[in-house]
């Protein structure tokens, strides 16, 4: 029986724990993800803000629960809300979805979920991983998303990379406003932010996740014990 | 008078007990189900699935009331309100992620369940009846399973959706006329949304409920079979009438059901507060991506619990244009079990007494179960391809179509290798 079960649980267990591993996209890259990191948050939340709400909306996410990171109410109204939101209002943005489709030929998708759709490390990959390609619409192109519609949005910031073709890797040729670590330090932020905001909710439940645990195991304790007391009168074999 | 008393009314209660049981059989039914209900004594830990079963069924209800209070169903609304719910409900994350493993969970239990009753020999005479609910009980989760994935209106919702019903316009003739009427459209859209929802939240809730009713009284009637495969009411106590081998299921396996209960919830609540995805086997990723009718996704994969009966859906090749062979292929593997009564010869019931010739049968069958739900979850061209030789034929599909005819063979031969089988003696017995 012992041997059946080992080969019924714990072999598709460890199946389905390999399987979920390799599940992940295979991007090269890992994303610094750092949920208590509040200060990394904060940055990331104003580039999210600055950068990419002027097109992208983020209709789930509410500016008040950038509380959760830290933020007081009065600072997310001076600092973070321009055009007279409220700070109860979710991220809408104001371009009208015909227009950007005549603009962009898609609507930019919201990025409310945007990394658990895709995965951190994926949008940390894609965020650096513009180039410059004369053959696309924008002149840009992307390494993780081939002829992607969006134009390098940050290329102040990055600069100009252009694709190696022979060792398919992408080279900076003009630096911009920042370094590459600075830049790379300034998308992990970004990243760190769109994590946090993909699903806010995370750090609180596992936090709960703990004390429903310490019950568990404490109830179990009782329930093993409670059995044992019932069970005492059972005899073994045939009576 | 007295002796009227003890013939009529063996229960005897005082209070508002007696005033409830004068009008109502209270206590005689808690007696018949649970404090006079006797259980065999050797029970194991493959028997804490049928209460574990119903402790999912539970929380999927309460959960699911919850959700529903929050939830729209409609094309336009269904993806936000279920952000909504993510978001703004107060522990909305926490019911949504207990529905959502809940279902997956549902099905490992489940799978639990049904091979305990293959090893054990449970769906064999007198338990027919018991095994046919059981499997019913399984057909409508797969349905409540289906039609609940629609729901958060993601990418995988709609294209899985897509997918499934399409299947049944590959029926000859009257096939595209039944999905059509199924989607209540063309295509998947808010009416197919809104049905889906009907039957989720109400239809197939009500038809399990009263399938699990059946499935247990129909138990209670014939009794419990056990690890022995022997039944514990043919040696009685003489005076008490009550089975040597049995025990009253409350309170000896209610406090052992506990324990297994605190078990699996520790496994359950893991999951569900630190892993929800499962790494995108409970969640797919793709279904953080509102539905989208105009863009498929490359690769469509139903959720883990559907993949050994997606992968005998591929792995049967069509007869011409007619993909019907598969579906039809996919509906048998799963009405298949309806049979096993009548095709199991086996003289004994249990695996504990059976030979070596079952053991080996059970085991390929089992093999099959897993390896073609993982090939499910996976693109058919993952493995590569065979060269020439075999006209270049996806390596995975023709190990899938192995595999299918083994997970058939199990059934189809199990009447010729159960009989012939060598069997060991069974004991008078249970043994404990």
């Amino acid at each position: 029986m012992k041997k059946l079960f080992l080969v019924l649980i714990v072999l598709p267990s460890i199946l389905i724990v390999q399987m979920a591993v390799a599940n992940e996209v295979k991007i090269g890259v890992t994303a610094p993800i750092d949920a208590s990191d509040h200060a990394s948050l904060q940055r990331g939340a104003k580039a999210f803000i600055n950068n990419c709400l002027n097109c992208h909306s983020a209709n789930y996410m509410r500016y008040n629960r950038l509380q959760d990171i830290g933020l007081t109410a009065k600072q997310i109204k001076d600092n973070l809300l321009f055009a007279g939101e409220k700070v109860g209002d979710t991220m809408t943005v104001a371009m009208n979805p015909k227009d950007a489709k005549k603009w962009f030929g898609v609507v930019p998708p919201d990025l409310s979920v945007e990394v658990r759709a895709r995965g951190a490390d994926w949008v940390y990959a894609y965020m650096r991983g513009f180039y410059r390609d004369e053959t696309t619409p924008t002149g840009w192109n992307n390494i993780v998303f081939d002829k992607v519609a969006m134009p390098h949005v940050l290329y102040e910031l990055q600069g100009e990379q252009i694709l190696n073709h022979e060792t398919h890797k992408l080279e900076l040729v003009k630096p911009g406003k920042l370094s590459p670590s600075e830049y790379n330090a300034y998308i992990g932020d970004l990243t760190n932010y769109m994590a946090f905001m993909a699903e806010p909710g995370k750090q609180q439940r596992q936090q709960l996740g703990w004390w429903v645990l310490l019950f568990l195991g404490v109830m179990l304790v009782l329930a093993r014990k409670l059995k044992a007391e019932y069970w005492k009168d059972i005899k073994k074999g045939n009576d | 008078m007295a002796q009227d008393k003890t013939t009529e009314k063996v229960v005897e209660t005082t209070g508002i007990v007696d005033w409830v049981d004068k009008r109502f059989p209270l206590t005689s039914n808690i007696k018949a189900h649970l404090t006079e209900y006797y259980a065999p004594k050797n029970f194991n830990f493959w028997y804490f699935f049928g209460s574990l079963a119903l402790l999912v069924l539970v929380m999927q209800i309460a959960t699911g009331i919850f959700l529903t209070m929050h939830y729209k169903p409609s094309a336009a609304e269904a993806f936000a309100s279920v952000e909504y719910i993510m978001r703004d409900v107060f522990g909305g994350n926490i019911i949504r992620y207990m529905h959502s493993t809940g279902a997956s969970m549902f099905f490992v239990v489940v799978y639990l369940h049904m091979f305990r009753g293959l090893i054990y020999g449970s769906y064999r005479n007198p338990r027919e009846l018991i095994w046919l609910f059981g499997v019913g009980i399984f057909l409508c989760l797969m349905g409540e399973a289906f039609f609940g994935y629609l729901l958060p209106w993601g990418q995988m919702s709609y294209w899985g959706a897509q997918v499934i019903v399409n299947l049944f316009a590959t029926i000859p003739l009257i096939g595209p006329d039944i999905s059509e009427w199924l989607r209540g459209d063309y295509l998947v859209s808010d009416a197919t949304l809104n049905r889906f929802f009907a039957f989720h939240v109400i239809a197939l809730p009500l038809v399990i409920l009263g399938l699990v009713m059946s499935h247990l009284i129909a138990l209670h009637e014939v009794g419990s079979n056990n690890p022995d495969g022997v039944e514990i009411k043919a040696k009685k106590d003489k005076a008490t009438g009550i089975p040597l081998d049995g025990i009253p299921f409350h309170p000896y396996y209610t406090v052992k059901d506990m324990v297994g209960v605190a078990v699996f919830l520790i496994v359950f609540a893991t999951i569900m507060f630190f892993a929800p995805e499962m790494g995108g086997y409970f969640l797919e990723a793709n279904n953080f991506i509102p539905a989208d009718p105009l863009k498929t996704p490359a690769h469509i994969a139903p959720v883990w619990y559907f993949t050994p009966y997606y992968s005998i859906l591929r792995a049967v090749p069509p007869i011409g244009i007619s993909q019907f062979p598969g579906v039809a292929a996919m509906g048998l593997s799963v009405m298949i079990f309806a049979l096993l009564p009548w095709l199991d010869r086996s003289p004994v019931k249990s695996i504990r007494y059976r030979g070596s010739l079952y053991k080996k049968w059970l085991t390929a069958f089992v093999v099959s179960f897993l390896v073609l739900g993982y090939l499910g979850t996976v693109p058919s061209n993952i493995w590569g391809q065979f060269g020439p030789w075999l006209a270049g034929a996806d390596r995975a599909t023709v190990v899938a179509r192995i595999f299918t005819v083994v997970y058939f063979a199990f059934f189809i031969l199990m009447p010729w290798y159960s009989a012939k089988d060598k069997t060991k003696p069974v004991p008078e017995r249970v043994t404990h």
